[in-house]
């Protein structure tokens, strides 16, 4: 069964996993994430790591093309402000998801879906913190809702299980 | 240029909620510039339109399409096949460029994705200020290059007014007073005596007051 075909397929509360996005800079979350596997630390397997050069280089395009597309949430792991290796990188991406938030929340989406955290190298744990966090926000929230619109239309029958 | 600014994603969601199938058509100079109305600036509003429409249950298909120069029919041309299959076009031009789509193809609706502001320059990243206002006379030789018709809020040709406080401006202390700056900058090219003039009121049946505006150039019609 292909992805498409298993977003169509209606999911349970109890079956449906999120589908999360953690774009993670190369310079601190995409280190921090390599040390907590390094570590054997445990954090959700629904979690699709993203290695990009710096957070100031996910355009807005990149965001906006995952939620169309059906992904649940997305987490931007940039490095601790004023520590960006490109100097500024973080802060442009901080402006950029705040931007998005208020955007997402306008088209109905939800600006909770979206999220930027900062953290070092060294911060494993946090990382890991960082990510049940976004996880449990988007397991209280549900799916995306327009994963919901691209489910062929439930009949009354098929809901009470008539066959 | 031509500064405009993005409309949000529910006004151009309601531009265009009778519509199925509608073409985006960007502008790629001075729109594109100001980061507003460019391919990237279409792409954004794409994404946000189409994903607001599906929530609504009513999903929309959008083409984007970014020309060269909006308010030029010898761009707006190519653009005919585009409209012919969509029932509808938002331009992401200044207004310039919506009402010359909208000239080129009467049969097809055309709506606004930006909206206009003014002519200005970029004064740093991501900001815009205005600098003309299109008075029809243009006064700046008087005033060292600084526009007292548009930067002053009285529009005072005979200024200061004595409103403005540690050199900004009575309407907004974001407002540099256009006075101190006319000052300034005829005291640093040594043409203070320009001050002394006393310029009568000006005549405004050259600005849009008049209505809409017109120029032929005799010498370059074929």
């Amino acid at each position: 069964m292909s992805q498409a075909q298993a977003r169509a397929v209606p999911q349970t509360a109890s079956k449906w996993k999120p589908e999360i996005i953690v774009f993670c800079c190369n310079y601190c979350a995409y280190a921090a994430a390599d040390l907590a596997g390094a570590r054997r630390m445990q954090y959700p397997t629904n979690v699709r790591v993203v290695h990009v050069p710096c957070t100031g280089k996910i355009e807005r395009e990149h965001i906006l093309a995952s939620f169309e597309k059906g992904i649940d949430g997305v987490l931007i792991a940039g490095c601790l402000e004023g520590g960006c290796h490109f100097i500024e990188g973080n802060l442009r991406a901080k402006r950029r998801s705040e931007q998005l938030r208020d955007m997402l929340d306008e088209i109905g989406v939800g600006r909770e879906r979206l999220r930027m955290v900062n953290l070092s190298a060294a911060m494993a744990p946090t990382f890991v913190q960082r990510v049940n966090e976004i996880v449990q926000t988007i397991e209280g929230l549900g799916p995306n809702p327009l994963k919901a619109h691209d489910a062929p239309e439930i009949t009354q029958a098929q809901k009470v299980g008539v066959p | 240029m031509i500064v405009a600014s993005p409309k949000s994603v529910t006004e151009l969601k309601q531009l265009i909620d009778r519509h199925q199938k509608v073409l985006f058509v960007g502008c790629g100079t001075c729109v594109t510039v100001c980061l507003a109305g460019g391919e990237r600036e279409v792409g954004i509003a794409g994404y946000g339109v189409r994903m607001a429409r599906k929530l609504a249950k009513q999903p929309v298909e959008i083409e984007q399409i970014t020309i060269e120069r909006q308010c030029d029919n010898e761009f707006i041309k190519d653009l005919a096949p585009a409209v012919e299959r969509s029932q509808a076009v938002v331009s992401f031009g200044c207004a310039a460029g919506v009402q010359a789509i909208a000239e080129r193809f009467p049969g097809k609706p055309v709506y606004p994705g930006l909206n206009t502001q003014f002519l200005g320059i970029l004064e740093e990243q991501a900001t815009w200020t205005e600098k003309c206002i299109g008075c029809g006379e243009c006064m700046l030789a008087e005033f060292g290059g600084v526009c007292p018709v548009t930067r002053c809020a009285k529009h005072m040709l005979n200024g200061p007014c004595g409103g403005s406080t540690s050199e900004r401006c009575e309407v907004s202390a974001d407002k540099p007073c256009a006075w101190q700056l006319i000052f300034k900058r005829l005291q640093s090219i040594g043409q203070l005596d320009r001050l002394e003039k006393i310029h009568p009121p000006k005549d405004w049946s050259k600005a849009w007051h008049g209505g809409a505006r017109k120029i032929v150039r005799p010498e370059h019609r074929i």
